[in-house]
């Protein structure tokens, strides 16, 4: 069961608050598949979307999971906001909080800063991305959009591509696989790949050949170039070569394996350019699972007594 | 809890639920038109029963639909522990339709509520009827049942508790009350 006032991470839950979300989430498909795609759970609920970093498709999907529950819903962005005018992240949060909103969604390059948000805000909070940190609906919606391929989440072998280091998508998926009984095995360039992940059972294969051999899904990471302020290798030329998703590389995975991005895709980089199109490719049922996953989220942290604050 | 009578068992929900059935046929003269809806979860069983019920009587093949009205209650903040959501089922269009709402109990009227506003989203039907197992009294919202199984006279402190075989082992319906008071 899921009781949590706050989702700042996937570190910490347990199988069954996982389980719990998908199974919420995996009910809420159908209500985005209505001709009156909406139900009254959180009229009157106020969400507001406070994004320091720019996002469109989880603030849009967050966006539309709010007004699916019927909840009222701003949107903030860092961009063009009293934050340009020198106003704090915290000044601008007590600002918004007194008017008594109910959520707040929150992204911002800072790892840690929705949880520093709780210390201070009586809101619920969900994070939506921090800095490297986290993304736990991004590793919900990969859940979900698994399980539903395969049926569950045990007894597979997951193969993670790419920028290992910068991603809070790979962090949070790291967390939430680990909680089943599924092979994780992680490949990328070697300066990419913190081998601390392999304390927590996670196998590390940079050899992507290898690494895709006999997996259930292949999720890609995008090359963040915004992130990388040193060089983690040499050119992208040469990532291509040895990290790009391609038809032959992908031969060698199981013969029902998905291939998974959390998007923006960089065509031509890290995936072929046709994979993305492929009948492998589930990277579009990611984007429609994101709303169920959101709402989800939003409606639990709505309902009933928090046992636990975060 | 302690069990204060027992008021309905297997041959008695049997024989009421055939009685309903036939009240549906008699009431609807377009069979074909109806549909019928069970609001979750034990609305849905006794639903399919009426629905293989008319089947064996009249030879028709009705429509069947699942409704969870959990995104339709009033009363999310004061739920707990936190709801489960379990889904809606509703794979044809309900515009023009004779729904046949089906519940196991009406008590308040509030889960009713519910269902009127979640078949409503789903398009406009023709009739809306309510069945139900048992009427218990106590309503809060100007809601009657068209189709009743049993009207049961009960205090508020007493929970009616409708047992059926598909997921509690037994078909039987209970007056239980809770100790202490």
């Amino acid at each position: 069961m899921f009781k949590r006032k706050h989702l700042l991470g996937i570190e910490g839950l347990t199988r069954d608050e996982i389980d719990h979300i998908l199974d919420t989430a995996q009910s809420m498909v159908e209500v985005s598949k209505r001709s009156v795609k909406k139900v009254p759970a959180l009229r009157g609920k106020t969400v507001v979307n406070l994004f320091f970093e720019p996002s469109t498709r989880t603030r849009i999907s967050f966006e539309l999971a709010a007004k699916r529950l019927s909840a009222d819903l701003i949107n903030f962005s860092g961009s063009s906001s009293s934050l340009v005018k020198g106003e704090s992240f915290r000044d601008t949060v007590l600002n918004l909080e007194a008017m008594h909103p109910d959520i707040f969604v929150v992204r911002h390059s800072q790892a840690g800063s929705a949880y520093y948000l709780t210390t201070f805000s009586k809101s619920s909070v969900v994070n939506a991305g921090d800095g490297a940190h986290e993304h736990p609906t991004q590793a919900l919606l990969d859940a979900l959009t698994i399980r539903q391929h395969k049926g569950e989440l045990d007894n597979l072998k997951i193969t993670i591509v790419g920028d290992i280091l910068h991603s809070r998508v790979a962090r949070s998926n790291i967390f939430l696989l680990s909680q089943y009984k599924t092979k994780i095995v992680l490949s990328g360039p070697p300066p990419l790949i913190p081998p601390e992940f392999s304390d927590m059972g996670v196998e590390i294969e940079y050899d992507l050949d290898k690494a895709v051999e006999g997996s259930d899904v292949v999720m890609m990471l995008r090359i963040q170039r915004e992130r990388q302020t040193g060089s983690y290798f040499p050119s992208l030329r040469e990532y291509r070569k040895f990290y790009q998703l391609t038809k032959k590389r992908l031969a060698r995975a199981d013969k029902d394996a998905i291939v998974m991005h959390p998007g923006p895709i960089n065509r031509g980089i890290e995936l072929m350019k046709d994979i993305a199109d492929s009948d492998k490719s589930v990277i579009l049922n990611q984007v429609s699972n994101g709303i169920a996953v959101r709402m989800a989220v939003l409606y639990l942290i709505s309902g009933g007594s928090h046992e636990f604050n975060n | 809890m302690k069990v204060k009578a027992r008021v309905m068992e297997q041959r008695k929900i049997a024989s009421t639920l055939k009685r309903l059935a036939m009240e549906v046929i008699e009431r609807n003269r377009e069979l074909e038109n109806v549909a019928i809806v069970g609001i979750r979860t034990r609305g849905v069983i006794i639903g399919e029963r009426i629905l293989k019920l008319i089947e064996k009587l009249e030879g028709a093949k009705l429509d069947f639909g699942i409704l969870d009205i959990t995104l339709y209650r009033d009363d999310l903040s004061t739920i707990g522990p936190n709801p489960i959501v379990k889904g809606t089922e509703i794979d044809f269009d309900v515009t023009g339709r004779d729904i046949i709402l089906v519940d196991d109990v009406l008590f308040s009227g509030r889960t009713v509520r519910a269902a009127l506003d979640s078949i409503v989203d789903f398009g406009r039907p023709k009739t809306i009827q309510l069945l139900v197992l048992i009427d218990r009294g106590h309503r809060e919202l100007p809601i009657q049942a068209d189709y009743i199984g049993k009207t049961l006279p009960t205090s508020k402190r007493e929970i009616v508790e409708v047992r059926l075989k598909e997921i509690d082992g037994s078909d039987e319906v209970l007056i239980v009350e809770e100790e202490g008071f």
